[in-house]
């Protein structure tokens, strides 16, 4: 399992695991709201609000 | 007869300790599902609720570092303010300058008192996504004019997320006042019309809306943006016309300062 692969090689007791996934995952979600669902959002047409010839 | 031979049993942990090859499997795919699912909740949250966070603050930002701009109505004091004489309000001629903004420029304002009166967003030169629209608020359709002007002053903006601009663009009545400022001039438009069409009939944007082979004819503005709502099927177009522009600095639109009926 994934998770618990992850678990048993952050190192030291638990508490120091559960704030090195904390901040991993805070960086995770940092990096996805700024740069990778923009990205995402631009290539989706489902948010265009303009009006344009048919191309 | 046993399976195993006893010394082969007892080199090997307990059979519970030890997950089967085929449950960690599923087990795996299980965890990348449960993974698949957060990022895609995630995405939702980040386009329906984090995108209007940061646009409204951008924006708002947009519009304080604009030197020119008038403060929203919520922060003006009634007693104190000066309000546009009539003798200043042009109906029959152009501006005697016209912006000339480069892409993505911000170059004017608009306030809507039917949208509350602390609604100021910016207008910026062009109508594509990532450069204008979802950064800075609403856009101007570069072909089209510039406020005041004859022709047809042209605006996009999203009407959910990205801070979204036009999101209360269906509370608009005929006659209700979008106001327009710009570094030189008021410009007052009221609405005449409204219809919801497919995204390709261009010629909401011409010169004279719907008119394309009419040239010029009046001072009109046309807003576009997305219907239904949290879709791009359709567009909905609001249509105005002017009721005058006048030079800044000689107090601010009337309408402006007064709740619509």
């Amino acid at each position: 399992m994934i998770s618990s692969w992850i678990w048993s090689h952050l190192p030291g007791p638990a508490l120091v695991k559960v704030l090195i996934l904390l901040v991993v995952l805070a960086g995770l979600v940092l990096v996805l709201f700024e740069w990778v669902f923009p990205w995402v959002s631009e290539s989706l047409p489902i948010q265009d609000p303009t009006i344009a010839e048919e191309s | 007869m046993s399976t195993a031979p006893e010394h082969e049993r007892a080199s090997h942990p307990p059979a519970h300790a030890r997950p089967k090859a085929g449950v960690s499997v599923i087990g795996i795919i299980g965890e990348l599902l449960i993974a698949a699912g957060v990022l895609l909740g995630l995405f939702v949250v980040w386009q329906l609720f984090y995108t209007d966070v940061q646009g409204d603050r951008e924006q708002a930002e947009i519009v304080e570092s604009l030197e020119w701009a008038q403060e929203p109505a919520a922060d003006i004091d009634l007693e104190s303010i000066e309000l546009i004489p009539d003798d200043m309000k042009v109906t029959d001629r152009d501006p005697d300058t016209a912006p000339t903004p480069a892409f993505t420029e911000t170059f004017a304002t608009m306030m809507v008192p039917r949208w509350g009166e602390d609604y100021v967003k910016p207008i910026s030169e062009g109508v594509t996504r990532p450069d204008v629209l979802d950064p800075l608020g609403i856009g101007h359709y570069p072909e089209s004019a510039m406020p005041g002007f004859a022709g047809n002053f042209a605006l996009a903006a999203h009407r959910t997320t990205y801070g979204k601009p036009f999101n209360q663009v269906d509370v608009l009545e005929v006659g209700d006042s979008l106001i327009v400022q710009t570094e030189d001039i008021w410009a007052v438009y009221s609405v005449t019309s409204w219809e919801i069409v497919q995204p390709e009939e261009y010629d909401v944007v011409a010169p004279t809306p719907r008119q394309p082979e009419a040239g010029v004819t009046g001072r009109f503005m046309t807003l576009t943006t997305c219907h239904p709502l949290y879709s791009a099927a359709e567009r909905w177009i609001v249509y105005s016309e002017l009721d005058y522009w006048a030079p800044t600095g000689h107090g601010v639109p009337a309408e402006l300062v007064e709740a619509p009926q």
